[in-house]
């Protein structure tokens, strides 16, 4: 047997079960991959696909006894992980094959300084303390790109940005020159920017080392770039694999078609500037005071939103790009007034900017906005019916039961949704589903403007187009104002027919959406776009770190 | 438009339980001993609220002249059967014999109320429990001894007597009875209070929170049990007078994790989204927030109830507690303490207590893995 020849690992015919209450759920089904020396495989598919179960089982991460495995081997160097001990699976967890994770505010430790995270596991597999040990962590922390690591080893996590802490996660999972790295959408949690970032250093660290990866991910764009192989999953069962040129060139499975086929589509309204002006702001901050000292005076102040003018007219979308922390919800909320602002907002002819929230409420079914995350956005005590209903007992009081009915199965039509679903609860639905539950809450007050809070980023491809689509279609029909808050450039595009570029709670770049995409004129705006359409780190933007 | 990601419909179906709500019922009957506790603690629960139609002085009914007669309910003067007390003593002979004279009665299975006293103890109370004495023994009190007509099941003391001589097995039903009855209602009104300033600290946050939050810490900090002697030295005891008194102290409980709750569940995304739609500060806290609460709540209760069950037994035991005479688990065991050489007074409300409280802490077992979430049974 030689190296050329025998994959790294080869999984056979592996399953993963669920026991729950009684029942027996399988999550993954008999699937088989191989992963060569050197070679980066990806598992693309949507979530529930069973892409994570699947790599979380080569390492027996899954809760067991819950958690079982019908059938399957997985061989990683000839050994088979399935049938092996706990002690021989400790001895190549961390050390011959490692995992980074999706989220890098939850998998480092919050106590630890960053230099006890890296050395915990030196000192586990391979013994090394002291002196040794922390040349060693200055050596990984600069290969991962962290400035200055000297003046880094005693920070803790809190002090670092989501792109530094995953570069950590990501120096822990080399500590002991790993084999196989299993990378568990390692970027979805980051900006587009620092997503750029990673991706260059995990090839850069794949080349160094001629490490192999696992790389799990739903979005086809990285695979394209990054990946040499790739395994379509989709409801437990790997339905096509092969070269990444193959598989999106000659798709053969119809499910990878439908994949490759659900990019966000289609062209945004017509700029008109003579439609009447729903939402107007001037001049809007939201600072927060920083307070110190026995008296607690302001010593100064964080400029979440500073001096951001805007105008949006019926019918028109307004986008509002941005990396995370640049101010584009904390904008979104201020023109909703859920915070206080500085600066004069006016919507459908009244100046609301001091309005108290009472005051207000009068307001609040020609105001509407949908969140970003539909899992968290709905009761789930309270059936679909009754949360679509109770902005109307607040705003139409007078409407009897069966009236506020039937308005609740019409605004489950206008989004697209059986209005027998409104005695159902929201965790019987889909991510989409609970999204367009979501948009007819607020669509059922038959708004005026509708503040978009990323209504797409927590859901898949497929399901994203879907919505784009529907968000799109409901403007047309009731010419809707839309404030579009994304960090989805792609999604963007596809709705958006006017925008603002924000970093710093300040506005970089303005003006019509087409233009801003073909020609951008700020250096900061054209690394986002770099970013987001092709992936790649530009340093001239001046992108934090 | 083919955007619809299909669903397949279910005709609703009018259940009075929402999922979530049917999952942890289902929960809390795969906990079999939590589910088999709260049985047997509910059979129990609703006998002794039935006590006075298992062990009482006074016939369930009687039969009278041609008149039925229900003297557990009603009050009827002796002069009815031509005695001249204001209440009816059932028990003495000379009444006993009228009314069989002139119809029949019904007894309940124990002919003692919680202050009857019996005068018919073979030898200075406390007496022991009748089945470890032969009949001459304990019919020996009876002007016809063991041939005595009144030397009958229903008259014998099945846990003995106490140093009053009145009958263990009555004061026992009678004092589980209050006992459960004060930690309900103690339970109950401590978990209103600490429930809304913990809602109203938690919701509003900022100063409201602050504030309450030092007078809860100075309040909690006071010495209960000195308080209450004080009080107690005062006041009249008695069951409003000490539930009062107590509930001063037990809402405090509530608060932390009612507030933790509010806390924590007031910026989620769905009371965000509430607020957005205009609606009201207080129906968000009672339609959306308090759910959420409710759940560490009701884990709390069985804990919280048994807790005030001890407190009462031991202010009782104390002497601070129900005014005497009164039925009380904590009188009892005072009364072994006195009296080591009656062993059924101590063993009796050991028992009594230890059940009692065995079973609640396994209701609340149950019910803490049925609110749950990842628990799961196979």
């Amino acid at each position: 047997m030689s190296d050329a020849v025998t994959p790294l690992l080869s999984v056979r015919d592996l399953s993963v079960a669920f026991h729950q209450g009684g029942r027996e759920s399988l999550a993954v089904d008999r699937i088989s991959f191989d992963i060569g020396r050197g070679e980066i495989v990806a598992l693309v598919g949507e979530s529930g696909s069973g892409k994570s179960v699947s790599a979380a089982s080569v390492l027996k991460l899954l809760p067991y006894p819950s958690a079982s495995h019908p059938s399957g081997q997985i061989l990683f160097d000839g050994r088979d992980l399935m049938t092996a001990s706990e002690p021989e699976l400790r001895s190549v967890r961390g050390n011959d094959i490692t995992m980074i994770f999706q989220e890098p505010m939850t998998s480092l430790n919050p106590l630890h300084s960053i230099e006890r995270q890296i050395s915990e596991i030196l000192a586990l597999h391979q013994g090394l303390q002291g002196a040794s040990a922390r040349a060693r962590v200055l050596e990984l922390l600069h290969q991962v790109g962290i400035r200055e690591p000297e003046k880094r080893l005693t920070a803790f996590p809190h002090e670092l940005s989501g792109g530094q802490r995953q570069r950590v996660m990501i120096a822990m999972a080399l500590a002991n020159r790993p084999k196989l790295l299993i990378a568990d959408e390692p970027t979805t949690a980051l900006d587009v920017t620092v997503q750029a970032q990673i991706l260059e250093l995990l090839g850069r660290l794949k080349s160094e080392h001629g490490m192999s990866m696992l790389f799990i991910t739903h979005d086809l764009g990285i695979v394209r770039k990054f990946a040499d192989r790739v395994c379509v999953m989709t409801k437990g069962k790997i339905v096509e694999a092969g070269p990444v040129e193959d598989i999106f060139e000659r798709p053969q499975h119809a499910y990878t078609k439908k994949l490759l086929a659900s990019e966000p589509r289609g062209e945004p309204p017509l700029l008109d500037e003579t439609k009447p002006i729903v939402m107007q702001g001037e001049d809007i901050r939201v600072w927060f005071p920083i307070k110190a000292g026995f008296l607690r005076r302001t010593v100064d102040h964080v400029k979440a939103v500073d001096g951001v003018d805007l105008t949006l007219r019926a019918g028109q979308t307004l986008g509002v790009v941005g990396e995370s922390g640049s101010g584009k919800t904390t904008l979104g909320l201020a023109l909703s007034r859920l915070i206080s602002s500085k600066g004069r907002i006016s919507f459908i002819g009244k100046d609301i900017d001091a309005f108290s929230y009472s005051e207000m409420r009068p307001l609040r079914d020609r105001l509407q906005i949908v969140f970003q995350d539909p899992f968290g956005s709905l009761s789930p005590r309270m059936s679909v019916g009754e949360i679509i209903a109770e902005g109307l007992k607040v705003h139409e009081k007078q409407l009897t039961a069966e009236e506020r009915d039937s308005r609740v199965a019409w605004a489950l039509e206008e989004v697209g949704l059986d209005p027998a679903t409104r005695w159902r609860y929201p965790h019987e639905f889909s991510g989409g589903q609970r999204q367009r539950i979501a948009i007819a809450r607020a669509m059922v007050l038959k708004p005026r403007f509708v503040m978009l809070d990323e209504p797409t980023s927590a859901l898949d491809m497929t399901v994203q187009a879907q919505v784009v689509d529907l968000l799109r279609d409901l403007q047309a029909k009731h010419d809707l104002a839309y404030l579009f808050i994304s960090h989805d450039l792609k999604v963007v595009k596809a709705l958006a027919n006017e925008l603002i570029v924000m970093r710093g709670g300040k506005v970089v770049e303005k003006g019509p959406a087409a233009e801003v995409f073909a020609a951008p004129k700020a250096d900061y705006t054209r690394a986002l776009m770099a970013a987001a359409f092709k992936l790649e780190a530009v340093e001239a933007g001046g992108i934090r770190q | 438009m083919s955007l619809v990601e299909t669903t397949t419909i279910i005709p609703p179906k009018k259940g009075w339980l929402n999922p979530t709500n049917r999952r942890r019922l289902e929960n809390f009957k795969a906990n079999r001993r939590g589910f088999w506790s709260f049985w047997i603690f509910m059979v129990l629960f609703v006998l002794s609220l039935f006590a006075e139609f298992i062990a009482n002085d006074k016939p369930v009914i009687a039969f009278y002249k041609g008149e039925i007669l229900f003297p557990v309910v009603v009050d009827y003067p002796e002069e009815k059967f031509g005695g001249f007390l204001a209440v009816t003593d059932y028990r003495s002979p000379f009444i006993s014999d009228e009314i069989n004279a002139n119809g029949w009665m019904v007894w309940p299975p124990i002919r003692y109320s919680y202050r009857t006293v019996n005068s018919e103890v073979p030898h200075s109370a406390p007496t022991a429990p009748f089945w470890l004495m032969d009949k001459e023994t304990r019919c020996a009190a009876y002007p016809l001894g063991a041939e005595d007509p009144n030397c009958v099941l229903g008259n014998m003391n099945w846990l003995g007597t106490d140093d009053q001589a009145r009958d263990v097995m009555a004061r026992m039903i009678y004092g589980f009875r209050i006992s459960i009855l004060f930690g309900l209602a103690l339970t109950l009104a401590s978990a209103a209070i600490g429930v809304t300033a913990g809602a109203v600290q938690g919701y509003f946050g900022g100063w409201t929170d602050l504030l309450m939050q030092r007078f809860i810490e100075i309040w909690s900090s006071m010495p209960v049990l000195y308080i209450l002697l004080i009080i107690a030295a005062i006041l009249p005891p008695g069951f409003f007078v000490l539930l009062g008194i107590m509930l001063l102290f037990s809402w405090v409980g509530f608060v932390g994790i009612v507030r933790a709750e509010f806390l924590r569940a007031r910026n989620f995304e769905y009371v965000n989204a509430a607020r957005a739609l205009g609606v009201g500060n207080w129906t968000i806290m009672f339609r959306h927030l308090l759910p959420n609460a409710m759940v560490a709540t009701l884990t709390f209760l069985p804990f919280i109830l048994s807790g005030s069950i001890t407190t009462l037994t031991s202010l009782d035991f104390l002497g601070f507690g129900m005014p005497p005479g009164s039925p009380s688990l904590g009188e009892l065991i005072a009364q072994g303490k006195r009296n080591l050489q009656a062993p059924w007074l101590g063993l009796t409300a050991f028992f009594t207590m230890s059940i009692m409280l065995s079973l609640l802490i396994f209701v609340g077992e149950a019910v803490r893995d049925a609110f749950d979430p990842r628990k799961t049974f196979r």
